[in-house]
């Protein structure tokens, strides 16, 4: 054990400095003077300003926003549906195909799903834009919303809902009074989740997308294709660093009250 | 009164998402299915037949007699898109197996690591996982350009004279595969190794084997169900990769997702892309069959 | 007031041919699949009868408590609650509650809440539901702990909140799924007779499933042992154990020493049964021993006397052996006595005086005997 150890530190110090390393160069050569991305010129905060004046890339920012909070509400309604048919309602007609189609998108390339859905607005005649790409990406975030609640929905107690019946309330009402609020926890990291993937989608949205509705990553692609600027630097600077808080404030929270669950129930077998 | 709202909240429960994946996964899917067998038209949509309510059921037959193979055909005279699939199938299992390569000592260290930080670590190997992929595959431009940051490493410590062409190779493409995928590898191989319990390599050693030669014996064999995990996480959305390909490699990588991509926004072709995007899709499933075939039998033992 | 030992004794509906069953399992029949959980069962329970479903593991008891709650249907057969009957009707509109395994108190919710849900969903006024809970918290003794969260209680805390939750409604039928078997030792024995207080006080008919013969002889007016998805034997705890009806019921119940023989006799209320060369036994008749043929005795280890001294009629009913183990328990010793057929006999002695002096040792030989209606005989 002791001699592995030092082979186990090394390994998990190059790990981690492969994954951080590359973000942590882009992080500070945002704060680059120079045009040149690749040497240092002095600090400077000016590509912040850039950005913030860049009207192209702030209304891209808002289109993305709108989308990701749109169609990661809508997919955790329906993702939470379909996790719950898939574990409630063991037999039903067609459920192969359902959890098929709920499976299919994880590993479905994007580029399909994206030229799939593009032929099908094509088809009902849509025109493509702000809801096309909401709509698109909804399908595509649900399923992952599905797998994030199913899970919590097959590790519970299903006896507390067997209780609830029990004690009088019909299945809607477990489902409100004692389903859905265990099961919280899960339906908003299954949100978070559906929202960092709508953020992040580049080839679905740009399959979907029509004139008039450019994303924040569609936006990013078109201007790395042309060559690396400090510019985007600080644009994925902040977005990094958005989601890096959103997942460490939401870590903490979690530790805490783990830790918080923990004590209490310490103190209640040392009485 | 709240018989019926219970029956109906049920219904609604499957109803709902099944109605929505039915709109906006089945039906695209025969739409891609129907216009692979259509021919290129200059029109809008540039594709013939466009099959119309208002021609009735003859201008339906009629229109059934256009569709053909044609597309199909195609794709196996033109050796682009077979060199293209054969390409996707080498880069994805060549970066694969980097990734297991260099994902393993991780996971295991990871799983080896004191009780306390272990969820520290997990989190750290997650993060990256909810930050821009586009962001992430971005990054190593500056890195791997040749004036870029890497040359400049290297160069300083005297290792090499001239920067390597590492950018807009298959090079580059494999390490921002590797870079990318890295976690989807980590993790299965982390929680199988985690759960291996720890005296089987201390009976090992009490019965006279030495540490690497239980590591082959015991600690590997009992990983492989996370191995092969980790191998399809990673393989099957690698094949379909276009950001990648697209933003690292050069114009002699070939991969189909790009071909496809090229295919439908720059040539305008949508039947053979779609055709293309059929036989992605039929390329794929196998492994997955693998997949599930391991996973059924993981789940009998 | 009359001692809870004296009102049990008194309490025997099942003896009464005019007392009308409570609960009726009739000809109920449980599948999953292949596998057949309960098999064409009947079954009475009367109204203020405490009655224990016991049995290993897989032997369809709770299948049997779950279809009573409804949370699964028989595949046939009926089920019948005070007259009525329970098969079509949804779990959230039957008059019982049930106490799980687990539990199953409502995490996010405190101990008020939980004791609460069930009024909550009859729609009683809030200031109503404010009285019964505070009433309950007073019967389980937890009126400190009302604003608290189920993991913030202890073991003992959060199964007393399960059992106000589930008498909260005040229930016709109270069912206890292994009610017991999460506490330790010393907290089961209190435990079970402050359930039976609490059955005596609230007049109500509790149907408890547990695997602990000692939990089902100690609470229960009558106990049903269940093997496969069939009754064995319904009885009193007392009956269960001094007269059980099969070989299954012997053994799983208490220890037991069980002889085979073939019936030489059976005449004037005795039934002679041949074992082996020197012994034969003589035992009482009762209900289940066969008239002739194959037969086997059964009796307990307490039953079972050894001597170093020959008894009066050696040979009927008295054996002579060796002894081959001895446990000394304390307050009693076991003696593991073989005889010359190779079987070994138990039997167990009281250390009612402290014979330190010349006890009975290894390798001794000693008789064992018993008298005429120490034991039971059975079918083979």
């Amino acid at each position: 054990m002791n001699r592995m150890s030092r082979f186990n530190v090394t390994a998990i110090a190059l790990g981690f400095a492969f994954l951080y390393l590359p973000i942590l160069l882009l992080i500070i050569y945002s704060f680059n003077e120079s045009k040149l991305v690749t040497v240092w010129a002095g600090f400077s905060t000016k590509w912040y300003r850039e950005v913030w004046n860049n009207q192209g890339l702030m209304d891209a920012a808002w289109v993305t926003i709108r989308v990701g909070l749109l169609a990661a509400t809508v997919a955790t309604v329906l993702g939470t549906l379909a996790a719950l048919a898939l574990t409630r309602f063991t037999k039903f007609r067609g459920r192969t195909l359902f959890s098929g189609m709920v499976y299919a998108p994880l590993v479905m390339p994007d580029v399909i799903i994206g030229l799939s859905l593009l032929l099908l607005f094509v088809a009902a005649g849509f025109d493509r834009g702000f809801w096309t790409i909401t709509m698109a990406h909804i399908t595509l975030t649900m399923c992952f919303v599905t797998v994030v609640v199913q899970s919590r929905l097959l590790s519970m107690d299903r006896s507390i809902e067997e209780a609830a019946m029990d004690l009088g309330a019909t299945p809607l009402k477990t489902f409100l009074q004692v389903t859905l609020p265990v099961i919280a926890p899960a339906v908003v990291s299954g949100w978070m989740l559906a929202f960092t993937l709508s953020l992040d989608d580049l080839v679905i949205a740009n399959f979907t997308s029509g004139p008039g509705a450019t994303t924040l990553p569609m936006k990013i692609y078109s201007q790395v294709r042309l060559g690396v600027t400090p510019e985007i630097n600080a644009v994925s600077t902040i977005l990094v660093a958005i989601v890096a808080t959103g997942v460490i404030i939401a870590s903490v929270l979690t530790k805490r009250r783990e830790v918080q669950r923990r004590r209490d129930e310490q103190a209640a077998f040392a009485q | 009164m709240t018989k019926l709202s219970n029956a109906l909240f049920n219904r609604l429960v499957i109803a709902i998402p099944y109605i929505w994946l039915i709109i906006f996964f089945m039906v695209p899917f025969f739409i891609v299915l129907r216009i692979s067998f259509s021919q290129t038209a200059i029109a809008m949509p540039p594709y013939l037949p466009v099959f119309s309510l208002s021609d009735g059921w003859q201008g339906f037959w009629d229109n059934i007699g256009q569709l053909s193979f044609d597309n199909y055909i195609w794709l196996t005279e033109d050796a682009l898109y077979i060199n293209a699939y054969i390409s996707s199938l080498t880069i994805a299992f060549i970066s694969t197996c980097l990734t297991l390569l260099i994902g393993y000592p991780i996971a295991y260290g990871m799983a080896r690591a004191p009780t306390s930080i272990r969820p520290t670590l997990l989190m750290l190997v997650i993060l990256p996982f909810w930050t821009s992929f586009l962001i992430r595959v971005y990054a190593w431009i500056a890195i791997l350009k040749p004036e870029g940051f890497l040359n400049q490493f290297l160069q300083a410590i005297g290792i090499i004279d001239d920067p390597l062409i590492i950018l807009n190779t298959n090079i580059a493409v494999y390490i921002g595969i590797v870079y990318s995928y890295l976690p989807f590898m980590v993790l299965p191989l982390y929680s199988t190794l985690e759960k291996m319990d720890e005296s089987l390599i201390e009976a090992a050693g009490d019965l006279g084997c030495p540490p690497l030669k239980a590591f082959w014996t015991i600690t590997f064999p009992l990983s492989l169900p996370g191995v092969i995990a980790g191998f399809l996480l990673v393989f099957i959305p690698t094949v379909g990769e276009f950001v990648i390909p697209d933003l690292l490699g050069g114009s002699s990588t070939l991969m189909i997702g790009k071909t496809l991509w090229t295919e439908f926004n720059a040539n305008r072709d949508w039947p053979v892309s779609a055709a293309v995007a059929i036989i992605l899709l039929l390329v794929l499933v196998i492994p997955i069959a693998i997949f599930q075939n391991a996973q059924a039998k993981a789940a009998q033992q | 007031m009359k001692s809870l030992g004296s009102i049990r004794r008194s309490f025997a509906p099942w003896n009464d041919s005019s007392a009308k069953p409570y609960i009726s399992f009739k000809n109920v029949t449980k599948r999953f699949g292949d596998f057949t959980a309960v098999d064409d069962l009947s079954l009475d329970i009367y109204n203020r009868e405490f009655f224990a479903l016991l049995g290993a593991s897989g032997c369809g008891k709770s299948t049997l408590l779950r279809m009573l709650a409804g949370f699964e249907t028989p595949t046939s057969g009926q089920i019948i609650l005070d007259g009525q009957d329970l098969s079509q009707t949804p779990p959230y509109r039957r008059p019982v509650n049930m106490m799980f395994q687990s539990y199953a108190l409502f995490p996010h919710m405190t101990v008020e809440k939980n004791i609460g849900f069930g009024l909550k969903q009859d729609g009683m006024p809030k200031d109503q539901i404010a009285y019964r809970v505070a009433q309950m918290l007073k019967l389980v003794k937890l009126e400190k702990f009302a604003s608290r969260k189920p993991h913030q209680l202890s073991g003992g805390q959060r199964q007393r909140v399960a059992l106000a939750r589930s008498l909260a409604k005040q229930p016709k039928v109270l069912l206890l799924d292994e009610p017991l078997g999460a506490l330790d030792k010393k907290l089961r024995e209190e435990t079970q007779f402050e359930l039976m207080d609490l059955q005596q006080d609230l007049g109500l008919t509790f149907v408890v499933v547990t695997h602990d013969q000692e939990e089902a002889m100690t609470m229960a007016d009558r106990i049903a042992v269940m093997s496969a998805g069939k009754v064995v034997q319904v009885a009193t705890p007392a009956e269960i154990y001094e007269a059980p009806n099969s070989r299954f019921v012997a053994d799983f119940i208490g220890d037991v020493n069980i002889f085979d023989g073939n019936v030489v006799s059976s005449e004037g209320g005795k039934t002679q049964i041949a074992v082996s060369e020197d012994l034969t036994i003589v035992a009482e008749q009762n209900g289940s021993g066969p008239a002739s043929g194959a037969a086997a005795f059964a009796i307990r280890p307490e039953k079972v006397r050894i001597a170093r001294e020959a008894p009066a009629n050696p040979g009927f009913n008295a054996v002579k052996g060796e002894i081959w183990d001895i446990g000394y328990l304390g307050d009693m010793t076991i003696y593991i006595v073989k005889l010359a057929s190779g079987q070994t006999v138990r039997a167990s002695r009281l250390n009612a005086s402290r014979e330190l002096e010349n006890p009975i040792g290894y390798d001794e030989e000693v008789w064992v005997s018993f008298d005429d209606n120490a034991g039971v005989v059975l079918k083979d």
